[in-house]
């Protein structure tokens, strides 16, 4: 089977933007009739013309999400660990170059925020930090799972790419799930935006589903920074990726966000800006291109946004989300990598689930199911 | 009635927890489905807490808890999930399942059948969910399972007895009840598996997700019931075409 990255290299980003101006209404209106989409068919749903049939998207959409996932969403929150960063990426608060004060929560300090966390609720974690190997690397992030482990069912992280081995060694202190954006699938884009630090290496991060594959992980998230280039075109990657990797790590369990590029201290504006009507034209190509893959909307969405989007495929979100170190108990107020947009807690999020007829689940995960020798 | 293992059963009708809008609407529909036979994912519950809220709605003294290893992926994993499972929900039933793939969740027929047998040696009473081989089925028996549960669709699908002509065999040649899991997405499912003669079902999907749950689980109550009544009565047979006359042997009445 073909690496990705070959695969990648015979679609230019020219050529996918090129097609998704000859599609017709007839293209749109055949497709969806359609029981089964195809890759094909993903680029045809999130083209310019498909826009007029949000409606019948949207109903699509949902059926398939409620029949595959029933009346159920998924609550989770991020633990940020750490801010110290060595990358530079244009986009990101915690970037080498920001001016801001780095902090690395201790042992103790994690454990606050966890009874914080604890308190709210949450049965599962997302642990978060910046990539800094001498401060937080393989050894901390193994350290800071165990140390985390005994209180949630499911301990997800987002961190800094790692070799098969580490993965390896994670996964058996109770690793579950690794999400790794591409953040942009524009190889010349991406080198734009981190010029400095191991994230400028494209390869490595591209082929870290694979490691992660290879090391047996439970769920892989992936996903493109919505706002760094042509949205349509990352998100065809995306999905072309998506399709990869389930063919050929057919264990793994996978999720997909969009998440729109946020302000934040001393930030940049988007590039390419993407509407609510864009987005929810996205996560509803998404569901009908695959009917099981899990996807996830994060805090950094509107109160409206969210309230409507809810119902329309989206099968796990996060709530009352804090995106500095220290956010929920030792430290306030020092500085987030984004700007929050629902700040509502995870009690009313559940409240709003229930009055649409959803129910909130904090637990969908055992330690004991992924029993280590 | 239905008997499995130690235990007989009023009801055929086997339901499951998930997918629900709420615990309340679970309990309502559980109730009126009268059925005796509920599982329950691991890990959906807290085993670690005295409290559940999930357990909390299933004390009705009808209910027998199923436990499902619905996650793990080998063998090993099923062997020690159902092992924490006994312990924290007091029974040594357990719903095999095994299932490594993710997207279609189909059971994987070797790691189950090395898992049912080393949960019988163990003392467990083992309803493995499998793909409707009827040569597997054979292989579970002989290995102690107390009955066998093959799917009629992918679960989650509604798509009906897709295995059709499979389960007729593999209700042909059991020596263990049999019981259809997965896939059937309205009562007619139901009755349909049920007349060919399997000896019960199992939905959840299609009620946990029908607009009116409690509704959709008397629906599959009266589907269940009266596809066993049928079987029992022995179905007329079928024919193509109305036979009032025998030309191929006329000649013999001449």
């Amino acid at each position: 089977m073909m690496e990705f990255k070959d695969i990648l290299a015979k679609y230019s980003p020219d050529e996918i933007q090129a097609r998704l101006d000859t599609f017709t209404k007839q293209d749109i209106e055949r497709v969806l009739a359609k029981k089964e989409k195809s890759l094909d068919d993903f680029l045809v749903m999130i083209s310019p013309i498909a826009a007029p049939y949000l409606e019948t998207m949207a109903r699509q959409s949902r059926e398939l999400t409620l029949q595959r996932f029933g009346n159920n969403m998924q609550l989770f929150a991020p633990l940020y660990l750490s801010n110290e960063c060595q990358n530079i990426c244009t986009y990101c608060g915690f970037s080498l170059n920001n001016k801001v004060r780095r902090k690395t929560l201790s042992d103790k300090e994690i454990l606050m925020e966890v009874e914080v966390l604890k308190s709210m609720g949450f049965d599962h974690v997302l642990l978060v930090t910046g990539e800094a190997n001498k401060t937080v690397g393989v050894d901390y992030l193994e350290h800071a799972i165990q140390l985390v482990k005994p209180y949630f069912s499911n301990v997800s992280i987002e961190v800094q790419p790692l070799d098969q081995d580490e993965y390896e060694r994670l996964i058996l202190s109770g690793l579950h799930s690794v999400l790794v954006y591409q953040e942009t699938y524009y190889r010349e884009t991406y080198k734009e935006h981190h010029p400095k630090g191991k994230k400028s290496n494209f390869d490595y991060r591209l082929e870290t589903p694979d490691r992660l594959g290879k090391a047996g992980i439970h769920k892989i998230g992936i996903g493109s920074l919505i706002g760094l280039e042509d949205w349509r075109v990352d998100s065809f990657y995306t999905a072309m990726h998506l399709q990869y990797l389930e063919k050929k790590y057919w264990k793994t369990k996978y999720a997909i966000s969009f998440p729109r590029l946020r302000p934040f201290s001393g930030g940049q504006e988007p590039k390419v800006a993407m509407s609510d009507r864009e987005l929810v034209q996205l996560i509803c190509a998404y569901r009908l291109l695959d009917p099981d893959v899990e996807l996830s909307l994060s805090t950094r969405e509107t109160e409206h946004f969210r309230n409507h989007v809810i119902k329309l495929g989206i099968t796990s979100m996060s709530a009352g989300s804090k995106t500095n170190p220290g956010g929920y108990a030792v430290e306030k107020q020092s500085l987030e990598q984004f700007e929050i947009s629902d700040e509502r807690s995870p009690k009313e999020i559940a409240a709003l689930l229930k009055n649409n007829g959803y129910q909130a689940v904090w637990k969908d995960w055992d330690q004991i199911l992924q029993y280590a020798e | 009635m239905l008997t499995i293992a130690n235990k007989t059963f009023t009801s055929r009708l086997f339901t499951g927890t998930g997918k629900f809008p709420s615990y309340e609407l679970m309990q309502e529909s559980l109730e009126i489905s009268e059925s005796e036979l509920v599982t329950v994912a691991l890990r959906r519950v807290d085993v670690k807490s005295e409290h559940d809220d999930m357990l909390a709605h299933l004390s009705h003294q009808r209910i027998n808890l199923l436990p499902n290893t619905s996650g793990v992926r080998t063998a090993k994993e099923a062997v020690f999930a159902a092992q924490l499972a006994a312990e924290a929900l007091e029974t040594n039933w357990v719903k095999l399942e095994i299932h490594p793939d993710p997207k279609y969740l189909l059971p994987d027929p070797i790691e189950t059948l090395k898992a049912t047998e080393e949960l019988v040696k163990a003392g467990f009473i083992v309803l493995p969910y499998i793909h409707a081989d009827p040569v597997l089925c054979k292989r579970l028996e002989e290995v102690g399972a107390a009955a066998v549960m093959p799917l009629g669709s992918p679960i989650g699908s509604n798509n009906g007895l897709k295995t059709l002509d499979f389960l007729k065999i593999i209700i042909e040649q059991s020596n263990v009840p049999v019981v259809v899991d997965a896939g059937l997405g309205v009562p007619s499912h139901a009755a349909q598996a049920m007349e060919i003669g399997a000896d019960a079902v199992l939905v959840n999907t299609a009620i946990a997700v029908a607009q009116d749950p409690v509704k959709m689980a008397d629906a599959f109550r009266m589907a269940v019931e009266a596809g066993r009544t049928a079987y029992e009565c022995g179905p007329a047979a079928v024919s193509a075409q109305a036979d009032s006359s025998s030309p191929l042997t006329e000649f013999l009445s001449l």
